[in-house]
């Protein structure tokens, strides 16, 4: 098989999308907000989301979440190949409506927390995680 | 581009170990109750090179330093607890347990972890933790030895370590070890692989600088086993040189042999002083 | 069963009534996302823990559902309010069927 120059060129631009894609938020972390909330508006605040700025391990990422009177909390990773992480449903002896978890991030991201607030509206929360590439492998 | 430029340029492409990101001067505090020493006077062997040595605890991020403080957030001690039921359970055709033998673990085995490698008089050669565990499956129990590098074979060494943790390391480098000693730090200086690559270039000459996205330690394994987040298990110390060789791109010695006993008491030796750590936790 | 499953869960033995105590839990799982492939390039099979939950004495404090990007080892942290003495009972559900389970007793200080 043979290329032109400019099949060449394209074959690199299609690879280096490729090789971007994975990291963007993708469509599937939409449609989990839009299943989890059924579409409805979401709040800037009554859910926080704790994580580092710099995970030394994409591998175990300690993560928190907390939104007081929330019957449900939904975690996503954006940026990974499936963005689900874990949804903290609360019951009536939870004395909070937050919890703490480690988690895995295939790379540089934002995590999303989307939480079901008492009243039944929806609010979100988001942190950018900066997953770093070691030297050694080991 | 001008000629001072070029030059600027190869040099930065020359040393990929730039960015400087000293250890950190955190405490160490266990469950909120015992301070560990994580940086102490360098022993004496070593006063020519460096003044003080320095866990690899202090060159990690605080969420990792974090997940070592406590006994839950640590990963590590479910497989402690594993080990735990290890030892009462009778194995081979002796029917022994390690307990038959040795009864409660936090007695017999306190202090056990600071002074390995040792040497070992009967069998006239200085051992490891893990050979040591596994002559007593072989010998005393009759049972299978267990993969050096395995799951239950860490699992075993960090729960004999959690009875010496905070105790100083303190193995042994004179009288019948020396020779053995003598080996390790040979191969601690000697260049290896394709990148040319000894140990100490890494951890003696440059800790503290960034290797890539990696903070470079001193290499002290007085935290081994170490659970390690990359991986997500346990890791014991001929695991983790067999990667570093490996990162030099050579061939490596096995897990297990005696090269790598030798640079295990080398290494150890490197830490004594400091409070073993073992497991701990790093990335 | 996947292999050597072992749960460990951290609660205070003791709690005044009505009092938020904090619970921890770990269990000794491979969390095998189904994302990576063996030597050979074959995907190896997701195979992970779906679902953790934790009651006090039959009544609910939390029910996770749990996907692949949890990290191995899974571990959870929360608050549960202790009305009265009882127990608090764990149960974490594995993609094979199995089910593993472990309780704590709490006593009113």
């Amino acid at each position: 098989m043979e290329f032109s120059r400019r099949e060449t060129l394209a074959l690199g631009l299609g690879a280096a999308v490729m090789t971007v894609l994975p990291f963007r938020v993708n469509a599937s972390a939409e449609d989990r907000i839009a299943e989890f909330t059924g579409g409805a508006d979401l709040a800037d605040t009554g859910v926080e989301l704790t994580a580092p700025e710099i995970a030394e391990n994409g591998n175990t990422v300690p993560i928190s979440v907390s939104a007081p009177g929330a019957t449900a909390i939904m975690v996503l990773a954006t940026g990974n190949p499936t963005p689900g992480v874990a949804t903290f449903n609360f019951g009536p002896l939870a004395a909070s409506q937050a919890a703490a978890t480690r988690i895995r991030l295939a790379g540089t991201q934002d995590v999303v927390a989307i939480a079901k607030l008492a009243d039944g509206s929806f609010a979100k929360a988001s942190a950018a995680v900066k997953v770093t590439i070691g030297g050694c492998g080991g | 581009m001008n000629y001072k430029a070029l030059t600027a340029i190869a040099v930065a492409l020359a040393l990929p170990l730039s960015a400087h990101a000293d250890a950190d001067d955190d405490t160490l505090v266990l469950n909120e109750e015992e301070t560990l020493v994580t940086k102490t006077a360098a022993p004496a062997h070593l006063s020519d090179v460096m003044d003080e040595v320095m866990s690899g605890w202090h060159f990690r991020s605080d969420e990792t330093q974090a997940l070592q403080m406590d006994d839950f957030e640590n990963p590590a001690m479910v497989f402690v607890d594993k080990a735990m039921d290890a030892w009462e359970t009778a194995e081979g055709s002796e029917g022994k347990s390690c307990s038959s033998c040795h009864d409660e673990v936090d007695e017999s085995m306190a202090g056990v972890r600071a002074v390995y490698p040792k040497w070992n008089e009967t069998a006239g050669e200085v051992r490891t933790l893990a050979t040591q565990i596994n002559d007593c499956r072989e010998n005393q129990m009759g049972a299978e030895p267990w993969k050096y590098t395995g799951g239950k074979m860490t699992a075993m060494e960090a729960l004999i370590s959690v009875q010496s943790r905070g105790m100083p390391v303190n193995v042994a480098i004179d009288g019948p070890a020396q020779s053995t000693w003598e080996q390790g730090k040979e191969m601690y200086y000697a260049r290896t692989g394709q990148l040319e690559l000894s140990c100490a270039n890494c951890h003696e000459d440059s800790y503290g600088l960034m290797i890539r996205a990696d903070h470079l330690s001193q290499g002290q394994i007085n935290g081994f086993p170490t659970y390690r987040l990359k991986n997500a298990k346990l890791n014991n110390v001929h695991a983790r040189f067999k990667g570093c060789v490996r990162d030099t791109r050579a061939e490596t010695y096995k897990p297990g042999s005696s090269e790598f006993v030798a640079l295990e008491l080398y290494v150890a030796s490197r830490g004594n002083g400091l409070a073993v750590e073992g497991p701990s936790v790093r990335n | 069963m996947a292999s050597g499953v072992k749960p460990r869960v951290k609660v205070p033995k003791t709690a005044a009534a009505g009092e938020a105590v904090t619970i921890k839990t770990l269990i000794s799982h491979q969390m095998e996302s189904g994302q990576r492939k063996d030597k050979e390039g074959n995907v190896i099979p997701r195979s992970i823990i779906n679902r953790f939950t934790c009651a006090f004495n039959g009544q609910m404090v939390a029910d996770v559902t749990i996907e692949p990007a949890v990290s191995t080892n899974p571990y959870f942290q929360f608050e549960a309010t202790v009305p009265e003495a009882g127990e608090f009972a764990f149960t974490w559900y594995d993609d094979d069927g199995s089910v593993y389970e472990t309780s704590k007793a709490i006593k009113i200080a």
